[in-house]
């Protein structure tokens, strides 16, 4: 196959996982002001737990729910017992999940020790589809629609249901919001849980062909980080765009100055920053 | 005023203590571990100048330190001599720093950490995978520490007492600098930006020389630091760096000159401590971080300080209630 078309296939997987991670990073900041440092870990323990779950001969998918579930779990107990403790206090809550991202780091570090872990394609993904002269793999297709899927599914969320005017308005205004009667604090468990499980759904998803090894935790983190300020914080959109502006950045950048590839990355965050510093698709926050 | 307060009492207590170390200690291995604590104590006291006096906490200044120590490596391992290549490690931090500020003071607050952790992260990228330039994962050694004066620095004693010189230095351009107007106008725009800009105050250029001063000393730190272990690697600009430098600033109390330099010495003893014990450092780290946000978010200097008078206060009380029921007894 065409290096070039490896490279964008390659770029719109990337993306897609890398939508399935900002979107609840990007969520979690607009709603509740944390940059969830923790976002990276959640990435990679779900990722973790999905292998696990895979070496027990569970369905792929099964798997992926699983592990998704047991973050729900973990990410709501850390939003109400540790940070609903320090609620308007954005410093020590940052400080809070970093420090929770180094005992989880260090934790995986001991159950699955420092090898990488690389789970086998699931077999009914495996193989490549056909179109014209060209060979496009299964697993990398499958991906960009789960994470299509799941877009669509947040946007239908945020902006047809009830919920989801409610979480906009605690994104707009959450003191205002309160007063009419949203209980903002739910709305910050609820979305930190569904950030957490997005974010350990997209690091099984991953793991067949990124593999689990220690430090992808800080390695996607800045990526997402870097997602939200390229797209702008609380914005799916942005989030969207974002994502796969950087995975075209990182495949094409590392496939062509592979010395220089976290240098590119910083090139659009740099415009974006002088030109533009609520995002491309933010509202200037107040 | 008496020449000899309790306060310059205990000043010359500490320097003499300081001085005298190397004499009472006299294992190398401790002495070394105390130069540590110096340097680390130097970085810390740089990245106060922005966490406490000015209220931005920057997770990105590893790299800066990084940067320095690289420049200093690489320019000695082509040949250069350690006055140049210092000099132009320091040249080339502050024009990294003004980089850094320029980008990372267009947010506030929690951007700012954010852009901050973001450029650490791409620091410690460039130093990683440009292998070319910096050899990647295997580091840059650095052959023979420097000998200014003709005094040679390759034993632990005279190393501690040129880090210990910087150390001082370091101290006390701080406790001047947060005496000075310039001080008192960087508290400013931490606590209350806008109406500093109503005073007429650039706010933004404030911010911007505290990050360049504040870079200044974390790229003599990144020099001691190669010279003291003669090797760099990424693993210098890593966030654990970055988050263990900010550790120290936090957990000794923010906005104290103290603070730092007591959080720089809890730090590098407990990890010292720790490592011969468990290799479990990290998750040690992060359990610290932990407790000290959540017992005493404002530092063990301020925080013990205020358990303290909590005790003594509520001690008072009791032996007032005790006395008072004494005086008048309850019905």
């Amino acid at each position: 196959m065409n290096l070039w078309l490896t490279l964008a296939v390659n770029s719109i997987s990337l993306g897609g996982l890398l939508f399935l991670l900002s979107a609840g990073f990007s969520l979690i900041f607009g709603l509740m002001r944390i940059p969830n440092l923790l976002h990276g870990s959640f990435f990679m323990l779900g990722a973790y737990l999905g292998v696990s779950a895979l070496n027990w001969h569970i369905n792929f998918w099964v798997a992926a729910l699983l592990s998704a579930l047991a973050m729900i779990l973990i990410g709501g107990l850390v939003e109400r017992f540790l940070l609903r403790r320090l609620a308007g206090q954005e410093l020590a809550q940052v400080l809070l999940t970093l420090g929770l991202s180094f005992i989880v780091a260090d934790v995986c570090l001991m159950i699955w020790t420092g090898d990488p872990w690389q789970p086998a394609t699931p077999e009914h993904l495996r193989g490549a589809v056909q179109v014209g002269t060209l060979f496009f793999p299964i697993y990398r297709l499958v991906i960009l629609a789960v994470a299509i899927v799941i877009a669509i599914a947040l946007w239908l969320m945020i902006d047809w249901t009830r919920l989801g005017a409610m979480i906009r308005a605690g994104v707009d205004d959450a003191p205002i919001a309160r007063v009419v009667g949203i209980k903002v604090s739910q709305l910050f468990t609820l979305i930190f849980s569904l950030g957490a499980g997005l974010a350990a759904f997209a690091g099984v998803m991953g793991a067949p062909y990124l593999s689990v090894y220690p430090g992808l935790d800080f390695e996607m983190l800045p990526l997402a980080l870097i997602v939200v300020i390229l797209g702008g914080t609380g914005s799916l959109l942005g989030a969207l765009v974002g994502s796969f502006l950087i995975g075209f950045l990182y495949n094409f950048g590392q496939a062509m100055f592979p010395d220089l590839a976290y240098v590119i990355l910083f090139l659009p965050m740099l415009l974006v920053l002088v030109l533009r510093p609520q995002g491309l698709f933010g509202r200037a926050m107040p | 005023m008496s020449f000899l307060t309790p306060q310059r009492a205990a000043i010359a207590a500490a320097l003499l203590l300081l001085v005298t170390l190397p004499i009472w200690v006299g294992n190398p291995y401790y002495i070394n571990v105390a130069s540590q604590i110096l340097f680390f104590a130097v970085f810390a006291l740089g990245l106060n100048v922005i966490v406490g006096y000015g209220g931005l906490v920057s997770l990105g200044h590893a790299g800066l330190a990084a940067i320095a120590g690289y420049t200093a490596a690489l320019m000695l391992a082509a040949g250069h001599g350690h006055f140049i290549s210092d000099f132009s490690a320091i040249l080339v931090t502050l024009a990294a720093s003004a980089v850094f500020a320029v980008l990372s003071l267009r947010g506030t607050g929690i951007g700012f950490l954010m852009i901050t952790l973001a450029i650490g992260q791409i620091i410690w990228g460039i130093l990683y995978r440009w292998s070319s330039l910096t050899n990647g994962d295997n580091g840059v050694n650095v052959s023979g520490r420097p000998a200014p004066f003709g005094i040679s620095l390759a034993s632990a004693d005279s190393f501690y007492y040129a880090t210990l010189i910087v150390f001082l230095a370091a101290v006390a351009t701080m406790a001047v600098f947060f005496r000075s107007p310039f001080g008192a106008s960087l508290r400013g725009t931490r606590d209350q930006a806008r109406r500093m800009t109503a005073l007429g105050y650039n706010v933004w250029l404030i911010r911007f020389l505290a990050i360049l001063i504040s870079g200044f000393w974390s790229g003599v730190a990144g020099l001691l630091f190669i010279y003291y272990n003669q090797f760099i690697s990424p693993q210098v600009a890593t966030l654990t760096a970055s988050a263990e430098v900010l550790l120290m600033v936090i957990s000794g109390g923010t906005a104290t000159l103290l603070g730092p330099i007591a959080g720089a010495a809890i730090v590098v003893i407990m990890k010292n401590v720790v490592s011969a014990y468990i290799v479990r450092w990290n998750l040690v780290l992060g359990v610290i971080f932990v407790l000290i946000i959540t017992f005493m978010p404002e530092g063990l200097v301020p925080g013990s300080v205020r358990l303290w008078k909590l005790g003594w206060r509520s001690f008072r009380q009791r032996r007032v209630t005790v006395l008072r029921n004494v005086a008048e007894p309850p019905q």
